[in-house]
């Protein structure tokens, strides 16, 4: 039973893009003007991740979901679809 | 791609689908365009597929369709820490013809789904992208792909490219969505033995279970988690608000851990085998969401225009209910040798007139009452649960203080009047 996010992902087939589809446009806006980073708690795939000082976005492993473009507080995500046949791959569900 | 099409269908889920089965099946040019490497790769729900809106498509689908189980038993489960109030409906009717619903898996129902179109006459291209429609003179010719020279044109193209729906946004006929217009809903696909599932679930081979959890399942926020039985597997998942998840701050992959651990749970799914791990928003906004469906050469339907009874957990159906609708008045407006938004508009009557339109009006108010009200799911639940505790626990103490202790606890934290009001408010916004 996948009980961790890895576990879970690791469940999942994604034929990544080399280019990502998900651009933060302006990152000094999370740096400054955002304190609470939503979208490193709310992505159900853990795409976001702060570092400290700049927020890293695992593209890899989206599910191309789309919360973090209408969750963002600042509107700061560029959200585009993978190209066609890239990205996650369900096989089931 | 220089060829002209009657109409080109952007998404092949149940309403792309379904409107390119219809229009090809009557004799019109139709190109399906899918973004996934197959139709479904990209596709998700909990798994419940309707057999009316499927039937008026392809009559008696179920004989060859790849389905899992009909369902038999619908349960509602409002869940405690450590309880549960529950109420269900099993009827032995929903296992026979002509059947109510199925549970499915939707990466194979979607692929086959799209082939019988393809049977019909669709031309289906995988792993495109639409990046925008085309417009001339204010009206929809065609659109582009990200495939090189990826321009193609069509007399109408029909928007079903799901709940993020980016190319009706970029033609303004909405605005980006607010996080209370989308549920967040994360679920997972867990093996386990037909006979596992007979025995937890109570059914026979080839009878299935829906079960819809209110309550501790989403830490009280707006949202219901479900456990939905396949032939050899299950489905269980959860989903709140995007504005819910946010404000309380939860990880949906953390909520989902919780429920599959929560002590009301746990007993169904021991020993099960996680397959897969699916994150998908669904359009809650209902009603008063639903954008501009119609323009010169273009029609929005499924998802996309945000057609979903959250309330009754209907979309699928309503998908696909608007797919065909589209394809019929793409039909007439052919006769009338135009295609302009007057011409089409009868889709978007049709569908105000239909299920679809009175449906969402009768629970426009609901999603936003109880998020605004949030006792409904925070207070109320726990408080049934400790009514039943209280009543059905024989402790010598007499039933008529038991009943004053009950009616005590519900009128304790908001008053007599308060709960009046939330009754009256709950009844009014799902009347």
């Amino acid at each position: 039973m996948a009980k961790t996010l890895e576990e879970k992902q690791y469940l999942v087939r994604f034929n990544c893009d080399t280019k990502s589809h998900l651009e933060v446009r302006d990152h000094d806006v999370c740096a400054t003007k955002c304190p609470d980073k939503d979208c490193t708690i709310f992505c159900p795939a853990d795409v976001y991740k702060w570092e400290g000082d700049r927020m890293f976005v695992g593209f890899e492993g989206c599910h191309e979901c789309g919360s973090c473009r209408i969750g963002c507080p600042f509107d700061n995500i560029k959200w585009e679809y993978p190209k066609g046949g890239h990205g996650i791959v369900f096989r089931l569900a | 791609m220089s060829e002209k099409f009657d109409v080109i269908v952007v998404g092949a889920g149940p309403a792309g689908t379904s409107c390119a089965y219809t229009a090809a099946k009557n004799g019109l040019k139709v190109l399906l365009i899918e973004r996934g490497e197959f139709p479904g790769a990209k596709n998700v729900m909990g798994g419940i597929l309707y057999r009316k809106q499927m039937e008026d498509i392809i009559p008696e689908f179920w004989k060859e369709a790849p389905l899992e189980r009909p369902v038999v038993e619908q349960r509602f489960w409002f869940l405690d820490k450590e309880s549960m109030v529950t109420t269900s409906y099993k009827g032995l009717e929903w296992g026979k013809e002509p059947f109510n619903n199925f549970t499915v898996l939707r990466a194979k129902f979607d692929k086959w789904f799209a082939d019988k179109a393809v049977e019909q006459g669709a031309l289906l291209i995988n792993e495109t992208v639409v990046t925008e429609c085309i417009v001339e003179d204010g009206k929809v010719v065609g659109v582009r792909t990200d495939r090189p020279d990826g321009d193609v044109y069509a007399d109408v193209v029909v928007l079903a490219d799901g709940v993020n729906s980016l190319l009706a946004k970029k033609l303004g006929f909405h605005k980006e969505w607010k996080p209370n217009e989308v549920a967040l809903t994360v679920m997972e696909v867990m093996k386990m033995p037909k006979g596992s599932i007979n025995e937890r679930f109570n059914v026979e081979e080839n009878q299935g279970v829906s079960v819809e959890i209110f309550g501790d399942a989403t830490k009280g926020a707006l949202g219901t988690a479900f456990l939905y039985t396949n032939k050899d597997s299950i489905n269980i998942g959860v989903g709140t608000t995007l504005s819910g998840m946010i404000k309380k701050k939860m990880k949906p992959h953390q909520l989902l851990e919780d429920l599959k651990t929560h002590p009301m749970i746990k007993p169904y799914i021991e020993g099960a085998e996680s397959l897969e791990y699916l994150a998908h928003l669904i359009p809650e906004g209902g009603y008063d969401s639903i954008p501009k469906l119609v323009g010169d050469g273009v029609m929005v339907i499924g998802d996309a225009a945000q057609l979903v009874n959250a309330i009754h957990r209907e979309g699928s159906n309503m998908a696909m209910a608007s797919g065909k609708m589209a394809a019929e008045t793409i039909l007439k407006a052919k006769d009338l040798g135009e295609f302009s938004e007057r011409n089409l508009d009868s889709y978007r009557t049709d569908l105000y007139d239909s299920f679809i339109g009175k449906d969402l009006k009768k629970y426009r108010d609901a999603a936003h009452t109880f998020e605004e009200h949030p006792q409904y799911f925070e207070q109320y639940v726990p408080l049934m649960n400790r009514a039943m505790n209280t009543m059905f626990t024989v402790d010598g103490t007499p039933k008529w203080d038991k009943q004053k202790k009950i009616m005590n606890s519900f009128t304790a934290g908001r008053g007599k009047l308060g709960v009046a009001k939330d009754l009256y408010r709950a009844w009014k916004a799902v009347k």
